[in-house]
């Protein structure tokens, strides 16, 4: 006979651990995490820096430390984990079949799934850089794992691809560790990364930030040799006659994360083109009642700290679905949220203005950098609030805060716009 | 630092598809048989970096090596692939038109199909075309279909017969590059290598681009191997549905033109272009290059999502100067067996290449047939490809099954360990991910790649940081 669960979440880092404790405290307490690595924490594990928890802890914390505090709240509340267990699909109907070493294969029925399997890395041939294919070349984060949970540096002379924050944190892991970093080049005209890290990572080391610019080749046979640098015009081609060559042996790739979808994808959860995450409800539920989204899985955060507090969100209305039987109070009244001028995506995609209790988080991240601006959210010609912004750039995350009050009354699509020159 | 001269009946220079071919067939027989590469693995050169097509054999001159080894080797690879264990299907092509003046074409190679003895050609037309590949560009106005055509895993297919040639006591000798050949007083081959010399009765050179360079070690200059370079993009598993069947465009006389194919994978691959370049260790691709693939490929299946690339590759073709395979033994130096310019269709017609060389070989050494010849070989058991009752059972026999340790390819624990522990095994990242599929997925070994370094690692007793991608 299949195993039946209250609440199977998928994923035993930062998200998940805050998802299934606060389903827990919500009275679900029938919880299992299922996690493919052989311990909880995620990805945290490798990010031995500092910067985790001023939000959630008003303290700074290393990756690990922030990741032990959420271990422990799973462990006090004795909360189901089974680690080295690999979900390899889910269906729609809420069941999913998990493998693992300890308890072989087994299919389990869940009443409701929280989805948090992060993200993973842009790999180089999705990059489509020209060249050779020789070792030496890593994605931020393989090198990370290498350097920081394996004890294994992958080069000394080193050129990093990307501006984003891990690439940023390995400029200066690499440094430290003794290795040479020439160099880090970015494609768009502006970081990919936070201007903290830019600030303590780039500057404070010396290492030159080259902005529109990207690798044109790579050479090595066995091993990596160089790299030929150039400058990209606006539409990102690189301009001949600006190639520039730089020796070295480990090129690290910080080119944006994709949130892992594969398992919604087999359970028929409807995809959002923008984030390359689920679509979801203001209640973080994705197409399929009783499956909800958070954390990297859903959209790609900037901070573990607005991770953990979607995640504890998802956790809340994850328990509330099952002890309601997915049922709400009022008649759904749904209005869709439209991304206008500037704006990449929101999550939520809709809201059912008809049930609103809790605030909504509205977030989102802008296309483009844009400097003293309006941020507006506006429905049939009428703003629901606005927020000036001295400067939002899309490395950022724009969050902002509806209240249930503020949802009254509002028949038609939301739309969440920046407006140039408002300040 | 000189190994002791052994000495063998036959020295197989080149452990491609071709070498390993010709060294399962001849392991048949009682003979001693040794292999050379100057790689680490098999399969590091050209076969690993092409098309993965069984072609059916309507494309090469009538009459010429190609057409025939190749609609020969077409006809065995059911069987084999059954009986080495190693993915093959017969998925079928199309060659389309997209422009009506070019129509006679495809009446043309319908001909020189029936002339080479191809089975199952018929012209489609444009709403037949359209009717068996819905994803076909709508510039297409008409197609040559070939029911016999297929797709193969390269790999597996040389690992398949490398594995079943050491199984049969051929020998192997990796990472032993050759650097001179000469003849003995007795009429025998002195091979000189990186790891010592060795003595051959006959030399089989399947050298790859390298053939005519191994060739002119010993032999008069009779012909000249050019690199021509083919890049190719592979997508997503995502993308792998959008065609069935493999479609080509009209051949040119630089090739088969830019496919678009599904892979034994499940994946979808473009490409390749066709590029003569001198250098023959230069297997970089080109920005040009991949723009050209993206380009050629839209015009004959459309809607293909570029934004799903996983990996971008180049091979080189062997190609030779006389147009056709060069497959025989030199005039003047007895015994020495030239398998050289195996370009396309040279996976397809690797077996029936084998059957050929060992034709020649009989009439250099005699052939007695082994009598305790094992002709099958078990292949690595690929969980993903398994129905779930099947890899329960599995995981039940051997836990290591249920740890995955690449999620993009759901590759297992026990699965690696077998690529790496079975004779001729995996030395290598690469290595692995041949034999596997980990790390050939979408995330492209970001994840798994530091546990197999690990893995490889403790086998080999070294740090994880001298473990290798590639070499």
């Amino acid at each position: 006979m299949a195993e039946h669960i209250s609440l199977a979440v998928i994923g035993g880092g930062p998200a998940g651990m805050a998802a299934a404790a606060a389903a827990y405290d919500s009275g679900i307490t029938d919880v299992t995490v299922f996690e493919r690595d052989s311990e909880l924490g995620g990805i945290l594990n490798q990010c031995i820096h500092n910067g985790f928890g001023l939000h959630t802890f008003k303290e700074e914390l290393t990756g690990p430390e922030y990741a032990a505090r959420y271990i422990e709240q799973v462990k006090q509340r004795g909360i189901h984990c089974e680690t080295d267990s690999m979900v390899l699909s889910i269906s729609p109907e809420k069941q999913i079949t998990v493998v693992s070493k300890a308890r072989g294969m087994r299919v389990i029925g869940a009443d409701a799934i929280i989805l948090a399997m992060g993200c993973r890395e842009r790999p180089r041939g999705a990059l489509n850089i020209p060249g050779m294919r020789p070792q030496g070349i890593y994605t931020a984060g393989t090198a990370q794992k290498l350097i920081n949970c394996e004890g294994v540096m992958p080069g000394k002379e080193v050129v990093i691809l990307g501006s984003g924050d891990i690439g940023l944190i390995m400029a200066r892991r690499m440094t430290l560790e003794g290795a040479h970093v020439r160099l880090v080049a970015e494609l768009m005209p502006y970081s990919g990364g936070l201007k903290r890290n830019i600030v303590q990572c780039l500057d404070d080391y010396g290492i030159p930030l080259k902005l529109s610019h990207t690798v044109v080749d790579i050479r090595g046979r066995r091993k990596l040799e160089g790299v030929v640098i150039a400058e990209v015009d606006g539409t990102g081609t690189p301009i001949p006659g600006t190639e520039e060559y730089y020796e070295c042996d480990t090129l690290l790739l910080s080119c944006g994360l994709i949130p892992e979808n594969e398992l919604s994808l087999s359970a028929g959860i409807t995809i959002n083109g923008a984030t390359s995450g689920p679509v979801v409800d203001e209640y973080l539920n994705t197409s399929i009642p009783g499956i909800f989204a958070c954390g990297n899985v859903l959209h790609v955060h900037d901070l573990v700290d607005f991770v953990s507090e979607e995640a504890g969100r998802a956790g809340r209305n994850a328990a509330k679905y099952i002890a309601d039987k997915g049922s709400r109070k009022n008649e759904p009244h749904i209005v869709k949220l439209i991304p206008g001028n500037g704006v990449r995506y929101t999550v939520p995609c809709t809201i059912d203005t008809a049930n609103t209790e809790e605030d909504i988080h509205l977030r989102f991240r802008v296309r483009n950098v844009y400097k003293g601006c309006t941020i507006k959210v506006s429905a049939n010609g009428n703003t629901i609030i606005s927020k000036k912004k001295r400067i939002t750039v899309p490395s950022e995350m724009e969050d902002i805060i509806l209240k249930p009050d503020m949802l009254g009354g509002i028949d038609g699509d939301i739309t969440v716009g920046i407006e140039e020159g408002g300040v | 630092m000189t190994e002791k001269i052994t000495g063998y009946d036959i020295a197989v220079i080149g452990a491609g598809v071709t070498g390993c071919a010709v060294a399962r067939e001849l392991s048949r027989y009682e003979l001693s048989v040794i292999v050379l590469d100057r790689e680490s693995d098999v399969c590091e050169g050209t076969s690993k970096a092409n098309s993965a097509i069984v072609h059916a054999g309507f494309d090469a001159k009538p009459g010429s090596l190609k057409a025939k080894l190749n609609v020969r080797g077409n006809s065995m690879m059911t069987e084999l692939s059954k009986e080495l264990d190693f993915p093959f299907m017969r998925s079928g092509a199309l060659v389309v038109c997209t422009d009506e003046a070019d129509l006679p074409k495809l009446e043309e190679l319908l001909e020189r199909g029936k002339a080479n003895g191809v089975p199952g050609l018929r012209i489609l037309s444009r709403e037949e075309a359209h009717e068996t590949e819905p994803a076909l560009a709508d510039g297409v106005c008409g197609a040559l279909y070939a029911g016999t055509s297929g797709i193969v895993c390269p790999f597996g297919m040389t690992l398949a017969f490398a594995e079943n040639a050491l199984a049969n006591g051929v020998v192997f000798s990796l990472s032993n590059a050759v650097n001179g050949i000469s003849r003995t007083d007795d009429g025998r081959f002195l091979i000189s290598a990186d790891k010592g010399d060795i003595t051959a009765k006959c030399v089989i050179n399947a050298a790859g681009v390298y053939a005519d360079k191994i060739h002119n070690m010993v032999c008069e200059p009779s012909f000249t191997i050019n690199a021509r370079r083919g890049e190719y993009m592979l997508l997503d598993r995502s993308a792998g549905s959008l065609v069935k069947s493999t479609v080509f465009q009209l051949p040119t006389k630089m090739g088969k033109g830019i496919l678009v194919t599904p892979t034994v994978h499940g994946n979808l691959l473009l490409g390749p272009t066709a590029d003569d370049i001198g250098d023959k260790e230069n297997t970089a691709t080109t920005r040009g290059g991949l723009d050209t693939v993206r380009k050629i490929s839209a015009l004959s299946v459309k809607g293909i999502p570029y934004n799903q690339v996983i990996t971008s590759f180049a091979g080189l073709r062997a190609t030779g100067s006389t147009g056709d395979f060069i497959i025989r033994e030199d005039e003047k130096v007895r015994g020495f067996i030239d398998v050289a310019g195996i370009e396309s269709p040279g996976l397809t017609s690797a077996p029936a290449v084998a059957e050929y060389v060992r034709d020649i070989a009989a009439g250099i050494l005699p052939l007695k047939e082994k009598a305790d010849f094992i002709p099958t070989r078990k292949g690595i058991t690929l969980l993903a490809m398994l129905p779930d009752a099947e890899r329960a059972g599995l995981i039940k026999q051997n836990p290591a099954y249920g740890q995955i340790i690449c999620r993009c390819s759901s590759v297992s624990e026990g699965e690696i360990a077998d690529s790496i522990n079975r004779p001729l095994g995996a030395t290598t990242l690469d290595g692995v991910k041949r034999r596997t599929g980990a790390g050939m997925g979408r995330c492209q070994g970001g994840f798994c790649s530091p546990k197999v370094m690990a893995m490889l690692a403790e086998k080999q007793g070294i740090p994880i940081a001298e473990v290798k991608k590639n070499g």
